[in-house]
C-alpha cells in the first residue's frame, strides 16, 4: 500500500519507522508540484491529513509559549488568537501563495521543505522557535537554527515526523515584510522578520542565503537603544542586515537587489517597530 | 459614452431595444455552459479507447542529434507507438509564412524544447516514462543567441534559410532634415508569453479506414492548420477535418502549429483516438512568444515639439524558426512614427534567426514594440520643448488623410486628438489615503512600505494599430446563413477564443433579418475559411461575412414577400421582427414571412487589396487603422523598486460599439496584459535556455495587480468597415505599457528604457 | 497503476480503480470521474482554475494527492446546483460579462462562493485578496469584480 494514511500520531510514527523513504505529505503544496512537473516519482507517501494531533495549536499563558501542530494550515495563523500571539507569523502566513495555498499549506510543510524562501521560516528563526520531531525511539526537540541545515535540507531523519513548532508569545512589537515582484501570490525575493522581544531584538532574513539568516550584529546595534530610531540608525541597521546576507543571482532576482532589499526591509521594520503612535 | 470602473459599470446598451441586436450588451451564448463547467474545452475531449500522447523535446538550444534509440520506449507496457522524423509521411516541415520548422527535429535541434519524438500510451504517466526511456545521443553545438551577431553575419547559418529572416528599410522625404530638438534612445523589450490559461490540447480520431483523421483542436485558424497538417500527413485536405475544440484563450499563441501534426500522426499510426495536452511547462516550449526587441530611435523636432524626422533601427529576435517574424517586423517598422504626423523617415529593421525560443504572433504584433519606443521618444521631445505629455501628442496627432512614412494615406477614421482629449478628461484617482490599507500600496500584503515611502506618477501612451493582415494578403472570411421558419442558422469557421464572436454573429443576424432565434452551427472546416482570429480582424472580416450572408438571405426573403404580396422588394425593410413596406402598409412578421421557406446563402467578405512594400518601404501595405490613448497612474516605492498601477484611463477609437460590454471586456483584459509587460511578465532566456517556464516564475497580473480602469469609447463610424466597427482586441494592450513606464519615470524622476521594469531598474 | 480507493464527491461515493499513485485530485476528477469542470492550467497552485472544496476549504485540486483525499467531503463546480439552474454567482458572471474564454471561470465561481459564504459583505480589497489566487488572462478582472458586486447587492436586497 504505497499511500499510508495514519489516523493517529502513534500510527504515523510507526509507519514512518517502517517506511523511512516515504514522502511525507501534509498540505501537498510542495510535493505535488514536484510530482506534477515530473521531478519526483513517489513510491510511498505518508499522508498526515487525518492525524488530528498534528492539526491543533495551543497558547499556554503560564509558560508564555505557543505550540503549533505541523499540520496547521497557514490560513489558521492569519486571524484570531494565533495572530494576536504571533503577529509576525500572521503577517508571514498572509503572504504564502494564494488563499487556496494557505488553506492547504502547513507550517510543517515549510519546515519539511526548508526552502530559504519558505515564508514562515524567518519568523521561526527570529522567535528562536523549537522544532519538535517524533519517532518510535521518542521525541526530539531542537532549535530551528539547528534544524535547517541548508537549502531544502534539514535535520529530520527519515523515520521522524515533524510534530510541530513552539516559540514564545510575542512580548514586544514584531513584524514581517516580504518583497516579491507582484502584489499577491508571489515567491519571496527577500524577506525579513524583526521581533523586539523583551529579551532583545531579533532579526532574521529569508531568501538571501542558503538558510534563514540571523543578524546578530544588527541586533546588537539596537539592543540597548530603546525608543524611536532615527533614519541614520535605521540605515545602519539595514546595512548590517545586508552584510549578514549572502544572496545569489537567479531568475527571480539578483544578489545585489536582494542585499539591497533586506537592508531596506530591516531598516523599515526597525522604524515601524519603534515608532511611537 | 461608456465607462467602466471597478465600482460602477456603465456599459450603456445602445440598441434602444430589449432585443440582442447590434449595439446591445448581448450575453454570451456559451456563458451558462462556461460558468457551470460544462463547456467542452479541447482539453475536456475524451473518446472511447483513447490513448494519450506525449512529446520528447530537446534539452539543448542547439545540438546535433548523433542518434536516437526508441527501442526501450517501445518495450514499456502500455506504449502503443513511438514516432520520430522518420515516421512523418509527408512534408517534414511546416510554417505559417515560410515552411522552415520541422515536425520533429532531424539531424539538428535549434532551440530548447524543439520536438524530437512523440509517443502514444494508455496513461499520461506511461507517456512520461516512455519519453524518459528514449535515448538520444547529443553533440552540443555552440548556440547563436545574440541577434546582432546574426545581423553582422558573424555566425555560420544555423538553418538552411540563413540567419536573417527579413530586412526592411523605410526611406521617406528629406533624409537630411533636422530640427532644433534632437532626442534619442535605445529601448528594449523582454520576451512576453501569451500565457493563455487553457494549454494546448487536441483529440485526433482516425477514420475507420485509416485514410483520414478528425481533429478537435483549440486554434485560431482551422483552415490554415488543416493546410499545414495535410501536407505533413500526406493526406488530401478533405481527409483532414478540423473541429474547433473549446479554446481557453489564444492571444496569438495558437496561430502556429504546435501539437496538431503530432496528435494526428499518433492517431493514424495507432488507429485509435489520441489526446495530447501540454502541461504549463511544455506550453512555454510549445508555442511562439512575443518578440524581444531592441529599438533605437532618434527624433528630430521643431523647438515647438513638432516632429520633423524619425530615424530608427529595429531588431526583432525571431528565435529558431520564422513563424510570422517577417510580418511582425513590417508591423514594427511601419508603425515607427506612432499616431503622429511625420514627413521624413529613415528606418531600418531586422528580424533574425537565433537559437532562442521561436517568436511570432502576440496581441499587438510588432506594434507593441514600436509603441514602447516612440512613446518614450514623445516624452523626451516634450521635455526638450517644455511641453507636457498631452500637449506634445496633441500637436503631432495624426488625422484622416495624413500620409504615413510608407506613403500610405490614412483613410481610416483617425480620432487621435479626440482619444487624447477624452482620456485627459477622465477623472484622476483619489490620492493614496494617509493610512492606506497595505493592499493599496506597492508590495501589498508583503507589508514592504509605509505611506511616506510611496511616490505617485502619471504617464501617457497613444498608439496606432493596423487591423487585418497586410502586404497583399487576401485574408477573406466566409459565412453561411440559412433562414427557415423564422430561425436563422449561421455557419462559419471563425475561431471563438473568448473574444465573443459567438455573441456578435447572432446580433448581426437579428439586426439584419429581424429574427430572434439564431442557432450557431459547429465551428469546423465544413465551410470556407474565416481566416485567423488575430490582427483585430474578426469583427470586421467574419462580421462582414455574416452580415453579407444575412443580407443575401434578406434579399431573397424580400423577393419572396414581394411576390406573395405584389410589392416591389426594393420597398421592403426589416423593422424589429417584421418585414415592412416602407412605402405602404404591409407588415409581416419575419417568422410568418419565412414559414415553409429555406433560404441558404454563403458570403465571402474580402477587404480592399493591399500591396507589398518596395525596397524603400513605400506602399499601401495596411488595410485600416485603430487608435487609442492611455493615461496611467502608478504608485511607486522608489527605494525598493516596487510598483502598483493605480488607474488606467483610456479612450479608444472603436468605430462603433456593437456590444459595449464585450468591448469593455477587451479593453480591461488588454490593459492587464500591457501591465504585465510593463512590470512583471518576461520569459527569461539565458544563453538560449528558458529559466522560468512555470506560473511560479512567469508572473501574470492577479486581481490585486489589476488597476482601476476608466474607459471611454470613441465612436466614429468607420465607413470602410462592413458594420462601421473597428477591431478592438489589440489596441488596449499597446500604449498602456509605455503609459505605465512613463508614469514610473514620472514618479522616480529617472529614465527607464526596458520592459518589464524590474525592481533593480528602479532602485539602482 | 494499482491504487484503489473511494472518494466522496458532491455527496456521492466514487470508486477509483487501477490508478497511479501520483495522480492529483484534479486528474482523477477530470479523467476518471467524468467531472471536467475543474480546469488545469498550471499544475502548481498558481492559477486557481482547479479550485474545489475539500472539507469546506477552497483548495487547488492539482495539489491534492487524490489517494490521500479519502474520508473527505469533496465538492466541485458540478455540484454547486444539482438542479441544473445557475447559482446567483454563476448568473452574475454571465450577465456582467465576467466570462470570456471561460477557462478560469469554474475556479473563480468556486472561489467567489467560498468568499461570500464566509463573508457576505466583503470590501473591495477583501474581494481582490480572496480572488488573488485565481488568474484570469482575458478579462483584466474588471467584469469579475462587477459580478461579485452584483451578487453582494442582490443578496443584500434579498435579505431585506
Amino acid at each position: 500500500m504505497p499511500v499510508l494514511i495514519p489516523r493517529s500520531l502513534d500510527v504515523a510514527v510507526e509507519m514512518a519507522s517502517s517506511h523511512p523513504d516515504a514522502h511525507i505529505l501534509a498540505g501537498g503544496t510542495d510535493l505535488m508540484v514536484e510530482v506534477n512537473f515530473n521531478h519526483r516519482k513517489p513510491e510511498t507517501v505518508l499522508a498526515l491529513r487525518h492525524v488530528d494531533e498534528l492539526r491543533g495549536w495551543t497558547i499556554d499563558a503560564a509558560t508564555r509559549t505557543v505550540h503549533i501542530g505541523s499540520a496547521v494550515p497557514f490560513s489558521e495563523m492569519e486571524h484570531g488568537a494565533l495572530s494576536e500571539a504571533l503577529p509576525a507569523l500572521a503577517e508571514a502566513a498572509r503572504t504564502v501563495g494564494s488563499p487556496q495555498i494557505r488553506a492547504a499549506g502547513t507550517i510543517g510543510g515549510n519546515l519539511g521543505t526548508c526552502s530559504p524562501a519558505g515564508d514562515s521560516l524567518p519568523v521561526l528563526a527570529a522567535m528562536e522557535a523549537t522544532v519538535h520531531l517524533r519517532s518510535t525511539s521518542g521525541e526530539r526537540a531542537m532549535p530551528f537554527a539547528e534544524f535547517m541545515t541548508g537549502p531544502k535540507r534539514n535535520a529530520r531523519r527519515g523515520d521522524e515526523i515533524i510534530t510541530g513548532v513552539s516559540m514564545p508569545i510575542a512580548d514586544g512589537w514584531q513584524g514581517y515584510a516580504k518583497v516579491g515582484v507582484r502584489n499577491a501570490m508571489v515567491i519571496s525575493v527577500a524577506s525579513a522578520c524583526l521581533a523586539l522581544q523583551s529579551t532583545g531584538p531579533r532579526l532574521a532574513l529569508g531568501s538571501v542565503g542558503p538558510v534563514i539568516i540571523r543578524c546578530h550584529d544588527a541586533e546588537a546595534l539596537v539592543a540597548d537603544r530603546p525608543g524611536a530610531v532615527d533614519a541614520a540608525l535605521a540605515a545602519e541597521f539595514g546595512r548590517l542586515a545586508a552584510a549578514a546576507s549572502s544572496p545569489i543571482d537567479d531568475h527571480r532576482s539578483t544578489a545585489a537587489y536582494r542585499r539591497h532589499a533586506v537592508s531596506v526591509l530591516a531598516g523599515r521594520l526597525l522604524q515601524r517597530g519603534t515608532a511611537r503612535p | 459614452m461608456s465607462r467602466s470602473t471597478i465600482d460602477t459599470v456603465r456599459t450603456d446598451d445602445r440598441s434602444g431595444t430589449s432585443r440582442e441586436v447590434l449595439g446591445a450588451n448581448a450575453l454570451r451564448p456559451d456563458g451558462a455552459a462556461k460558468v457551470k463547467g460544462e463547456f467542452a474545452f479541447s482539453s475536456d475531449m475524451w473518446a472511447q479507447n483513447m490513448l494519450w500522447g506525449g512529446t520528447l523535446r530537446s534539452p539543448h538550444p542547439r545540438a546535433r542529434i548523433v542518434s536516437i534509440d526508441v527501442s526501450a520506449a517501445w518495450r514499456i507496457a502500455g506504449v502503443e507507438t513511438v514516432v520520430t522524423a522518420d515516421d512523418v509521411p509527408g512534408q517534414l516541415t511546416y510554417g505559417l509564412i515560410s515552411e522552415d520548422q520541422p515536425v520533429f527535429a532531424r539531424g539538428e535541434v535549434r532551440y530548447m524544447g524543439e520536438p524530437i519524438a512523440a509517443v502514444a500510451a494508455d496513461h499520461p504517466e506511461t507517456c512520461r516514462r516512455a519519453l524518459a526511456a528514449i535515448a538520444v545521443e547529443w553533440e552540443v553545438l555552440p548556440a547563436l543567441v545574440d541577434p546582432e551577431t546574426a545581423i553582422a553575419g558573424g555566425f555560420d547559418p544555423i538553418h538552411p534559410d540563413g540567419n536573417v529572416i527579413r530586412h526592411q528599410r523605410i526611406i521617406r522625404g528629406d533624409t537630411s532634415a533636422t530640427g532644433a530638438i534632437v532626442v534619442e534612445g535605445t529601448y528594449e523589450l523582454g520576451m512576453q508569453d501569451q500565457a493563455f490559461l487553457g494549454t494546448e490540447a487536441a483529440l485526433a480520431v482516425p477514420d475507420h479506414d485509416g485514410g483520414g483523421v478528425e481533429v478537435y483542436i483549440a486554434t485560431q485558424w482551422l483552415h490554415e492548420d488543416r493546410k499545414q497538417m495535410a501536407k505533413c500527413l500526406a493526406l488530401p485536405e478533405d481527409k483532414v477535418r478540423l473541429v474547433l475544440g473549446g479554446v481557453g484563450g489564444a492571444f496569438g499563441a495558437r496561430e502556429d502549429i504546435s501539437l496538431q501534426v503530432h496528435t494526428a500522426l499518433l492517431a493514424l499510426r495507432t488507429g485509435r483516438p489520441v489526446k495530447m495536452q501540454y502541461g504549463r511547462e511544455e506550453s512555454f516550449f510549445g508555442h511562439v512568444h512575443r518578440h524581444p526587441a531592441t529599438i533605437w530611435m532618434r527624433h528630430h523636432a521643431t523647438d515647438s515639439g513638432e516632429i520633423v524626422k524619425i530615424e530608427a533601427r529595429f531588431v526583432f529576435d525571431g528565435g529558431a524558426y520564422a513563424s510570422t517574424s517577417s510580418a511582425v517586423l513590417i508591423n514594427g517598422v511601419t508603425h515607427a512614427q506612432g499616431p503622429y504626423r511625420c514627413d521624413n523617415a529613415v528606418v531600418d529593421g531586422w528580424a533574425v534567426r537565433t537559437n532562442n525560443p521561436p517568436c511570432g504572433a502576440m496581441r499587438g504584433f510588432g506594434v507593441v514594440q514600436a509603441c514602447f519606443a516612440h512613446e518614450g521618444q514623445m516624452d523626451k521631445i516634450a521635455a526638450a520643448a517644455g511641453l507636457d505629455p498631452v500637449e506634445v501628442r496633441l500637436r503631432n496627432a495624426m488625422r484622416t488623410g495624413d500620409r504615413l512614412i510608407t506613403g500610405q494615406v490614412v483613410e481610416s477614421v483617425a480620432p487621435v486628438e479626440r482619444c487624447i482629449r477624452e482620456t485627459a478628461a477622465l477623472p484622476m484617482p483619489s490620492p493614496l489615503p494617509d493610512r492606506p490599507d497595505a493592499l493599496l500600496m506597492p508590495g501589498g500584503s508583503g507589508l514592504t512600505a509605509d505611506r511616506h515611502h510611496i511616490r505617485r506618477g502619471v504617464g501617457w501612451g497613444v498608439s496606432i494599430k493596423n487591423i487585418m493582415y497586410s502586404e497583399g494578403f487576401d485574408d477573406f472570411s466566409t459565412a453561411r446563413c440559412v433562414l427557415a421558419d423564422g430561425v436563422v442558422t449561421l455557419k462559419f469557421a471563425t475561431s471563438e477564443v473568448g473574444q465573443g464572436f459567438v455573441t456578435l454573429a447572432p446580433q448581426i443576424a437579428r439586426s439584419v433579418l429581424g429574427v430572434d432565434d439564431v442557432v450557431l452551427d459547429t465551428i469546423d472546416t465544413g465551410v470556407g475559411s474565416a481566416g485567423s482570429t488575430s490582427a483585430s480582424r474578426q469583427t470586421w472580416m467574419s462580421g462582414g461575412a455574416v452580415d453579407g450572408a444575412c443580407r443575401l438571405v434578406r434579399e431573397r426573403l424580400f423577393e419572396h414577400v414581394g411576390r406573395a404580396h405584389g410589392v416591389d422588394p426594393l420597398r421592403l425593410v426589416i423593422e424589429d421582427t417584421d418585414v415592412v413596406d416602407s412605402m405602404g402598409s404591409l407588415r409581416v412578421p419575419v417568422g410568418e414571412a419565412s414559414a415553409g421557406l429555406r433560404i441558404d446563402e454563403t458570403f465571402e467578405h474580402h477587404h480592399r487589396p493591399t500591396e507589398e512594400l518596395d525596397e524603400n518601404g513605400q506602399g499601401n501595405c495596411h488595410v485600416a487603422f485603430a487608435f487609442v490613448a492611455h493615461r496611467a497612474v502608478v504608485d511607486v516605492d522608489p527605494e525598493l523598486g516596487l510598483v502598483k498601477v493605480v488607474q488606467v484611463a483610456t479612450a479608444q477609437d472603436v468605430g462603433r460599439a456593437l456590444n459595449p460590454l464585450s468591448v469593455v471586456g477587451q479593453i480591461e483584459g488588454g490593459i492587464a496584459q500591457g501591465l504585465g509587460l510593463a512590470v512583471m511578465e518576461e520569459i527569461i532566456v539565458d544563453n538560449g535556455r528558458v529559466r522560468n517556464p512555470s506560473f511560479t516564475d512567469y508572473l501574470l497580473p492577479t486581481a490585486l495587480d489589476a488597476p482601476e480602469v476608466i474607459a471611454t469609447l470613441v465612436e466614429e463610424h468607420e465607413p470602410q468597415a462592413p458594420l462601421g466597427a473597428k477591431g478592438v482586441g489589440e489596441p488596449p494592450c499597446i500604449s498602456v505599457t509605455p503609459a505605465i513606464v512613463a508614469a514610473i519615470r514620472d514618479a522616480i524622476g529617472r529614465d527607464l528604457a526596458r520592459v518589464p521594469v524590474r525592481p533593480q531598474d528602479i532602485c539602482f | 497503476m494499482n491504487e484503489h480507493y473511494t472518494l466522496r464527491v458532491n455527496g456521492v461515493e466514487r470508486d477509483v480503480c487501477d490508478s497511479w499513485i501520483g495522480e492529483s485530485l484534479l486528474y482523477v476528477l477530470r479523467e476518471r470521474l467524468d467531472l471536467p469542470g475543474a480546469k488545469g492550467a498550471c499544475e502548481q497552485g498558481e492559477c486557481g482554475s482547479c479550485t474545489v472544496f475539500v472539507d469546506g476549504a477552497a483548495v487547488c485540486s492539482c495539489l491534492v494527492l487524490a489517494a490521500s483525499a479519502v474520508d473527505a467531503e469533496i465538492a466541485t463546480v458540478e455540484g454547486l446546483n444539482p438542479d441544473g439552474t445557475l447559482t446567483d454567482v454563476q448568473e452574475a458572471f454571465v450577465r456582467e460579462g465576467a466570462v470570456q474564454c471561460g477557462f478560469c471561470t469554474p475556479g473563480l465561481v468556486m472561489a467567489v462562493h467560498h468568499l461570500l459564504d464566509a463573508e457576505p459583505e466583503p470590501s473591495d480589497l477583501q474581494v481582490k485578496e480572496a480572488l488573488s489566487g485565481n488568474i484570469c488572462r482575458c478579462t483584466g478582472y474588471g467584469r469579475i469584480f462587477a459580478a461579485v458586486d452584483a451578487v453582494i447587492a442582490r443578496r443584500r436586497d434579498a435579505a431585506r
